[in-house]
């Protein structure tokens, strides 16, 4: 099953990167959105899985009685799902915000701060 | 989105979702829940809410502004690490006390404190987010 | 602590103090600032009969002893020589600067940085430790740059500072490479034990590269040709900087750096040979220029120059003799070269100009700088009774041999020397004798703040050579000694008798005079050849920052063209090349898996995932892309419940939940493009792209997977979640308690992205287009 997964994980990430390469920052939205959920299948897949035994330990036990999920990977995975989130949302007003102010959503006419032909800087001292 | 019916039991809806949430924030310690989850449940409360009658009751309804509670979860899950450095323990260390209430035992621990601060971070960054573009939406 | 270090100290405390002692007092703050240096005079004077008798004086504190980093100091003839005169020409030059830029807004500012260097000057001359070393070298050179610099308002002030900085600087970082090869190849870290590990460090392969770099740093320090362009550039800065920095101390630094690593790397074919011919290159080059020049401080500027080389070929000449010389001749030059720049300096300040041509007849009005211009200038022609005439006396007497390279240094030397005796007396006698010239200040003697440091130096440079037996015994042996490593006695007398080199001073003097009576012509013929000539290292200073700039334009604009898909572009074929080209090359490939036993739900979760992911790329418009977004994070939530992840499935929907919401608001104002306007060519590579780096990572993970796994932490966190923790949830005690403190700072990076989400929705259109247009 860790097979799959890695498949499905890579497949994640040849969609986001595919995403990202195009020139439309709404796309390039999309493909973060997608990065986001396969590096945390990555990580996920990584840890091992179990199958339907969540890393709880019963209250009247000390240590689970029998082998559960492992709990390393799930707390960096859910700290990281938040995350991804504030990030994704902060971008998405990012780009709404070029959008509004620069009519457009197009990577290559959006380079007011890497302008072409920018003059060399000024030689002295 | 603005049907009767809707407008009508968003508010139900979240005061529900709200008292869920806390409880998956208090019972997190031992089973599934913790801050992160019952922030994003009551965060996702407060955007229902505001789709549903507009941002301005939801403002009213929450009292303080979003990232004031943010704000103030930042500093209490903060705060949280002080006392064990009192203690003589590095910053963070979990400390634990059993005071009796009313014959009834509560566990109370620094983590608690750092979850309810983790929890109202949630809560007052996404709801921030979510209600300031719904006002953007509408306006 | 004790005393000492106090005292090496104490300069860094006056910096402090400096600028509000200036605010109460003015330019008569400068009498109790001098105090300091005068302490420490004092102090380091009462150390000198203990340090003749062949001790030396240690100290200092641990810093970062797994780095053999300590705060250490020892204090022997040669640095105490060093000390003396930095803590003693320090204190003249702080009332001198009291007189010359008392009146400035940032005297404050001025004095602090002149202290800064001298704390500086004097823990490098001082340190033990060869790390301490470097950072007191690294400090003089930035205190150089902002004393240089301090008229920042000027061009040319800016270009001096940084050139000063980048060839000391870049001399800086050759000396923290050469204290690092030294200290591995003796095995200390400590310049007290280095010096016993000489024949170690000469018979060691790596001696050959500790040379190159030790001398790099002294060469740009001393400005030995060809770096020597950067010196007569610094004389932008105020006097007292001049006369303190370039005369006395700084530039002695690379100078006291050679002597220092004598015993260490000298004695050998290729010191006994790079140094001498550096040296006298310098000297013939440094009198050349000089003589073109008018201007009185840039005459002495190139004189120094010259004199440092003096000093480098002695100290590599070889043989106890030419390192007593080397000792008179530092001393010596510091005294009446420090006494020369303060006198220009008040040429300058009370005349209005420091043009040779356009002064003259000014010893009645300004008669006590005059005697010490006198008294200096005597010194530096090294006429007797004055300390350079024992200088003078014991160089001949030590490179006089009659050898080819004895004689052909010698002539060299004798040319330089009687080169460096004109321009003493142009800038000494010149502007004094003959009919007054109109000046454009009405030029009349200055207040004692600015006499007094000349007068005591010129005074000092004749008394010290009065009672030569004294100063023999406590200052030239000891420095001596220390430079050679052996024991040497030295016994220069003021009263001159009969040998070969009483002669060639004879000889220096005559040709001196005879070129002094033909400077007009001397300095034409010298104009002439270098404009013949046209092209220096200073020039080529400036092409090569011009050079530098350009190439680094040049780069940025190629790798930085603005297109972002380039970027990313770039970045992951990267990334996928050395993802498979280091699982190829170190042959990691996985094995090729077996087929995927799963139950039926799974594979409905996993083709749902997969039907969603490829339904957002043919997304048409905002509806399809929005839900298919939702149905891959859904499935992805859904994969979490399967594998025992609860609070991940749950914090995953509610996160899909929210993106679908935020996503419709911000959609519904955004147009997607109905098609991928790209070309299918670029659609193309795009995918190719896209597929090496995915793929990459995809192999990367099966073979992760392949490997066996190491459950320490994952056991660790099981085993104590409960009985230590108290928490049957162990991801949120991980995440609560055990790794609290990243929590924290993940939650504050949660806050961060609310407020800067409100502060993007905030700014006005209007405001923004504003800001966007300036």
């Amino acid at each position: 099953m860790e097979t799959a997964l890695s498949i499905l994980s890579g497949l994640f990430f040849i969609v986001s990167i595919y995403l990202l390469l195009s020139k439309y920052v709404i796309r390039v939205l999309l493909g973060v959105a997608l990065l986001g959920n396969a590096v945390n299948l990555l990580i996920f897949t990584a840890g091992r899985l179990t199958r339907e035994v969540p890393p709880i330990i019963p209250s009247h036990l000390d240590v689970p009685a029998v082998a559960t999920a492992n709990p390393l990977p799930q707390a960096l995975i859910l700290t990281a799902i938040v995350i991804s989130f504030s990030f994704f949302a902060f971008l998405l007003v990012l780009s709404f915000r070029a959008y509004q102010d620069l009519k457009s959503d197009d990577t290559e006419t959006l380079r007011f701060a890497e302008p072409k032909n920018e003059p060399t800087p000024p030689l002295g001292y | 989105m603005n049907t009767l019916i809707f407008r009508t039991f968003a508010p139900f809806i979240t005061g529900l979702m709200v008292v869920f949430s806390i409880f998956i924030l208090l019972r997190g310690h031992n089973e599934p829940g913790g801050g992160f989850i019952g922030g994003l449940i009551a965060a996702s409360a407060f955007a229902i809410y505001g789709i549903a009658n507009g941002v301005p009751p939801v403002r009213r309804a929450i009292y303080f502004h979003p990232h004031s509670i943010a704000g103030f979860g930042l500093l209490l899950a903060a705060l949280a690490g002080i006392p064990s450095m009192v203690a003589g323990v590095p910053y963070l260390t979990a400390l634990w006390t059993y005071p009796v209430i009313g014959n009834v035992e509560v566990a109370l621990s620094t983590p608690l404190f750092f979850d309810i601060g983790v929890y109202l971070v949630v809560v007052g960054a996404i709801t921030g987010i979510a209600l300031s573009l719904e006002e953007r939406h509408r306006g | 602590m004790n005393d000492t270090q106090i005292y090496l100290l104490l300069p860094f405390a006056a910096a402090v103090i400096a600028p509000i002692l200036v605010r109460f007092l003015g330019e008569k703050a400068a009498w109790i600032l001098a105090l300091f240096p005068a302490a420490i005079f004092v102090h380091l004077f009462g150390l000198v009969e203990q340090i003749s008798n062949g001790e030396v004086v240690t100290g200092g504190f641990v810093w970062v002893p797994s780095l053999n980093a300590n705060f250490t100091y020892f204090l022997d003839g040669l640095s105490l020589t060093f000390a003396l005169l930095i803590s003693g020409i320090g204190t003249l030059i702080i009332l001198y600067a009291g007189g010359y830029l008392g009146g400035h807004k940032h005297f404050g500012r001025f004095l602090s940085f002149i202290f800064l260097f001298m704390g500086a000057m004097i823990g490098l001359v001082a340190a033990d430790n060869l790390i301490t070393l470097f950072i007191f070298w690294e400090l003089t050179s930035i205190t150089s740059f902002l004393l240089i610099g301090f008229d920042h308002n000027r061009e040319a002030s800016r270009r001096a500072a940084i050139q000063a900085l980048v060839v000391t600087g870049g001399g800086g970082l050759a000396l923290l490479a050469g204290v690092i090869v030294l200290q591995s190849i003796s095995g200390v870290s400590e310049l007290s034990l280095l010096l016993g590990q000489g024949d170690v460090v000469r018979d060691h392969p790596y001696y050959l590269l500790a040379f190159f770099l030790i001398i790099g740093a002294a060469f740009t320090k001393s400005a030995q040709f060809p770096f020597h362009f950067w010196l007569p550039n610094a004389m932008e800065a105020p006097t007292p900087v001049s006369a303190f920095l370039h005369s006395a101390t700084m530039v002695k630094a690379g100078v006291y750096l050679l002597m220092r690593m004598n015993p260490v790397l000298g004695d050998t074919v290729i010191w006994e040979t790079v140094l001498p011919v550096f040296g006298t290159a310098t000297l013939v080059i440094g009198t050349l220029l000089a003589v073109r020049q008018t201007d009185l401080k840039l005459m002495l500027a190139y004189t120094t120059v010259a004199s440092l080389g003096l000093l480098v070929m002695l100290t590599g000449f070889g043989g106890e003799k030419a390192i007593e010389a080397a000792v008179y001749y530092l001393i010596a030059h510091a005294l009446f070269k420090g006494a020369l720049f303060m006198i220009a300096g008040i040429i300058d300040h009370e005349a209005g100009t420091r043009d040779v041509r356009k002064l003259g007849g000014l010893r009645k009005a300004m008669p006590i700088t005059f005697a010490a211009a006198c008294l200096a200038a005597l010194s530096m022609a090294g006429l007797p009774p004055f300390f350079g005439f024992l200088a003078k006396e014991e160089i001949y007497a030590a490179i006089a041999h009659p050898t080819f390279w004895g004689v052909s240094i010698t002539l060299l030397t004798i040319f330089g020397n009687a080169l460096m005796l004109v321009i003493g007396a142009t800038v000494a006698l010149k502007p004094f004798l003959g009919e007054p010239v109109k000046t454009p200040k009405n030029a009349h003697e200055g207040p004692i703040l600015l006499w007094a440091g000349p007068v005591v130096l010129s005074i000092v440079g004749l008394v010290s050579a009065l009672f030569a037996g004294f100063s023999n015994h406590d200052f030239v042996s000891p420095m001596a000694s220390a430079i050679a490593g052996t024991s040497v006695e030295a016994h220069a007398s003021v009263i001159p008798h009969f040998s070969l080199a009483l002669l060639l001073s004879v000889i220096t003097i005559g040709l001196g005079v005879a070129v002094y009576l033909k400077i007009d012509q001397a300095r034409f013929a010298m104009a002439w050849l270098l404009a013949k000539i046209g092209w220096g290292p200073d020039k080529g200073f400036d092409q090569f920052i011009s050079g530098l700039v350009r190439f680094a334009t040049w780069i940025t604009h190629r790798l930085q063209n603005g297109r972002m898909e380039a970027y990313m572009t770039t970045v992951f074929i990267f990334f996928g090349v050395v993802l498979w080209g280091s699982m190829i090359y170190f042959d990691e490939l996985p094995n090729v898996p077996s087929f995927p036993v799963l139950s039926f739900y799974e594979w409905g979760i996993f083709t749902i995932a997969a039907v969603g992911l490829f339904s957002v790329i043919y997304a048409n418009d905002r509806l399809t892309a929005i839900v298919s977004l939702g149905i891959q994070g859904f499935a992805v939530a859904l994969i979490f419940m399967l594998f025992g992840a609860p609070d991940l499935s749950f914090t995953q929907f509610m996160v899909e939940t929210l993106s679908v919401v935020i996503l419709a608001l911000v959609m519904t104002r955004l147009t997607l493009n109905k098609t991928d306007a790209r070309k299918l060519s670029e659609q193309l590579f795009d995918a190719c792209v896209a597929l090496l780096a995915g793929s990459a990572l995809m192999v990367l993970l099966l073979s992760v997977i392949q490997q066996p796994f190491d459950t320490a932490l994952s056991d660790f966190f099981t085993s104590y979640s409960k009985v230590v923790a108290h928490g049957g949830n162990i991801v949120n005690v991980i995440i609560v308690d055990f790794r609290g403190l990243d929590t924290l700072g993940e939650i504050s990076v949660v806050m961060i992205a609310g407020l800067s989400i409100l502060a993007l929705i905030r700014v006005k259109g209007q405001k923004m287009r504003k800001v966007l247009k300036q």
